[in-house]
């Protein structure tokens, strides 16, 4: 043991040199170059409802719930990503079953003429994150219907816009279909 | 949902595809052979070892690089906690987070050591970048090759002859690092920062939202943990959310790239006993047992999961996408329920779904995946484990069927036996006891801030811990309210239990084997590269930890699916 000690030390001294401060170093400056944003994470402008220029990052989705947006999915942190997580809610807890009917409800609500059938699973249950960019294209368009009243915009021309916002599987057969709510609700201001 | 199911069976070929050449390279760099990366990294090696007074070429016995594995790791766990209980005004610390209190420290530093990478902290606002960096990855990297070169003994130590000279721990050690796990870690990261995972020293981000809230988004450099947090089956990620997280696994790509990433080297490592042996059928063997195993484990996982909860399903909705609660949508569920076994078969434990809110049974397969662990298991410990159910199989075999027990030429005595023995029984111990501690303290108190849920799927997220730090896994049912002194404590003994018993087990037996007359092959010899011993492995494995965790099973995911 004694005799391993000093080595083991020296060991560890080098390995955070090479494998901490090198390796981090060359990452960093490979990002530089090839990350969006120089790595701090891709951006996207926006005007937003206090008319003021802002910015949000692509990938981490934000709360919509008002009428006139396309709405995201509930989260367990209210998507503010000073923190994550998913609402670790058991399959069979009572309590949380009753949070999902009053958000299905809820829902309903807010979008008349939608049947219950036709709500699917993912808009109600919230993610793993709490941060979810996305929301399932079937989900997109049972708020077409609300949203064209609210705005006075034509349904057709709202079902255009999910479908052009509507990210295929990856290479066309790998992976679920996906909706980016933030894309989305930018184009949908944009459309006046 | 075909691309979906496509996606995942693409993830399961390409990984198997890529790991057979990946696993011969292996192979070459333990027995010394040339390699590609001689030139870069032969010389900085050489350094390493002058500037520390290490001969690379003296050869250990396994007691002397066993004495040398444990001390390293002591001087790393002291250097974790020093960093852990100073990170507050450590630099690199832009949103002044909070050094950790002394049991959250400890808890931390050993799960990190172990390779466990159970967090009770959150990673957004319990570490600062300098202790992801020069804590975190580091032990990321140096956890992982103390795994692979207790592999790379084992596998010497199998060779056919008679020594006690078994390869040097440094040597090892130090080649798992500069061959296998930093080059492949440049590459993944590459692929990651195209994929938009950030890469920075700024803090959190201040932003206004579409509809005027403010709120924070937390940064880092995370691209250069993520690939060594998957590669070398660690599993602590950057944020709280693990690889759920959109910054932490941006997209569908980035998925299947983790995916493969922290499935390569487990299953590489069973095709580099083959030809490091050149017994290839032998790796087939273990390669055929391992892959049953595990399919029996996802296979339901992603039936149950995609068929979805059928409590909500009677609020009448569409359940087309699954139980989808604490998952993302841009995995969908077919990913995630593949995701969930394969990071518990392997000892990873990162998600990229919440698994307190898996179905009953699912979260059982957890269960069992971690229990079992050496379907595939860990970065070089998985084939160490495995190891230790041959052993079992081979001696009961051999006295079913009347033949001594003989393994690779080598003769399994008693001694061997009661090492094996104790390394099984001692899980179901730290599993089924450290269960039952806390099932007593919450029953004599039950106000204590525990539990997420309640009743039976209560007890899974207890049992649910336990398993996974006695498996150095380090996924959580995250429910469980788990940073307090008892949690951080037990289960940090757990872990240290878990961690080096099971490696050092399967060494000891491999020396004292290694050392034992070679008996050349035989008509009497027992085969055990054959269909037959492998069906005897699978047997051995589902009596000894399937069947010994049943009643607690019974008690947890089980009675919860039959309430349903």
């Amino acid at each position: 043991m004694k005799s391993n000690i000093l080595p083991a030390i020296k060991l560890t001294f080098l390995c955070i040199l090479f494998f901490v401060v090198a390796y981090t170093f060359v990452v960093w400056s490979i990002g530089q170059v090839v990350a969006p944003n120089n790595g701090k994470g891709e951006t996207v402008s926006y005007i937003n409802s206090k008319d003021n220029l802002k910015y949000g990052f692509v990938n981490i989705g934000q709360s919509f719930t008002h009428d006139n947006y396309f709405w995201s999915r509930p989260s367990a942190v209210g998507y503010n990503a000073a923190g994550s997580g998913g609402s670790n809610k058991g399959p069979t807890n009572t309590d949380y079953l009753k949070s999902v009917q009053q958000t299905l409800d809820t829902f309903l609500v807010h979008n008349p003429g939608i049947k219950k059938s036709q709500v699917p699973v993912d808009m109600i249950t919230a993610s793993g994150s709490g941060l979810d960019p996305d929301i399932s294209p079937k989900a997109a368009m049972i708020q077409v219907a609300r949203i064209a009243k609210v705005r006075n915009i034509s349904e057709e021309k709202l079902i255009v816009l999910v479908n052009q916002h509507t990210e295929n599987p990856l290479l066309g057969v790998f992976g679920p279909p996906k909706v980016n709510v933030l894309k989305l609700n930018i184009a949908l201001d944009n459309l006046k | 949902m075909n691309s979906e199911i496509f996606g995942v069976i693409f993830m399961f070929m390409a990984t198997v595809v890529l790991a057979i050449p990946f696993g011969k390279y292996i192979a070459k760099v333990y027995a010394g052979d040339k390699t590609i990366l001689d030139p870069v990294f032969n010389p900085i090696e050489k350094f390493f070892f002058r500037v520390s007074g290490i001969n690379g070429t003296k050869e250990m016995n396994w007691k002397q690089s066993m004495v040398a594995l444990l001390t390293i790791n002591l001087v790393w766990f002291l250097l974790a906690m020093l960093i852990l209980l100073n990170q507050g005004w450590l630099p690199l610390n832009p949103d002044h987070n909070p050094s950790q209190t002394p049991d959250l420290a400890f808890n931390t530093a050993v799960s990190f050591l172990v390779n466990c990478n159970l967090q009770d902290y959150s990673g957004e606002t319990g570490a600062t970048y300098f202790s992801q960096l020069f804590c975190f990855m580091f032990l990321h990297f140096v956890s992982a090759a103390t795994g692979m070169a207790a592999a790379a003994i084992l596998f010497n130590a199998m060779r056919e002859r008679t020594t006690d000279q078994l390869g040097n721990f440094y040597n090892y050690f130090i080649k798992s690092l500069t061959r296998i796990l930093l080059p492949l870690s440049v590459v993944v990261a590459i692929i990651f920062m195209l994929n938009g995972m950030p890469m920075t020293f700024e803090g959190k981000d201040t932003i206004q939202t579409m509809q005027g809230d403010t709120v924070q988004v937390s940064r880092g450099p995370v691209a250069a943990m993520i690939p060594i947090k998957h590669l070398g089956t660690n599993g602590g990620g950057w944020f709280g959310a693990n690889s759920a997280h959109p910054f932490e696994n941006p997209n569908y790509l980035t998925n299947m790239v983790e995916m493969i990433a922290q499935f390569l080297i487990p299953l590489a490592m069973v095709f580099a006993l083959g030809f490091y042996l050149k017994r290839k059928k032998l790796a087939w063997m273990i390669f055929g047992v391992m892959t049953t195993g595990f399919l029996c484990l996802v296979i339901p996982n992603m039936i149950m999961e995609q068929h979805g909860n059928p409590e909500i399903a009677r609020m009448g909705i569409d359940m087309g996408s699954g139980a989808m609660e604490g998952k993302e949508i841009r995995f969908g569920t077919p990913a995630s329920a593949y995701w969930s076994i394969l990071t518990t078969v392997i000892s990873t434990g990162s998600v990229n779904s919440m698994h307190d809110s898996f179905m009953p049974l699912s979260g059982m397969n957890q269960l069992l995946a971690m229990m079992v662990n050496a379907f595939y298991g860990g970065c070089g410990v998985g084939i160490l484990n495995f190891y230790i159910f041959i052993i079992i199989a081979v001696f009961i075999s051999g006295l079913m069927v009347g033949r001594t027990p003989e393994f690779l030429g080598k003769k399994i005595e008693a001694r061997e036996m009661k090492i094996a023995v104790m390394v099984t029984l001692l899980s179901a111990l730290l599993i089924k006891g450290g269960t039952a501690l806390a099932c007593y303290l919450f029953h004599r108190d039950p106000s204590l801030p525990w539990l997420n849920n309640t009743g039976f799927h209560g007890f899974t997220e207890m049992l649910y811990q336990f398993t996974s730090c006695n498996a150095n896994n380090g996924s959580g049912f995250e429910g469980l309210g788990d940073n307090t002194p008892f949690w951080n404590i037990s289960t940090a003994f757990v872990l240290i239990l878990g961690r080096y018993l099971p490696i050092i087990g399967p060494i000891a037996i491999a020396g004292i084997l290694a050392n034992k007359k070679y008996i050349p092959e035989s008509a009497g010899t027992l085969k055990t590269d054959t269909l037959t011993f492998g069906i005897m492995i699978f047997a051995v494995i589902i009596i000894l930890t399937a069947l010994s965790y049943f009643p607690a099973l019974a008690l947890g995911p089980i009675a919860e699916y039959f309430s349903m």
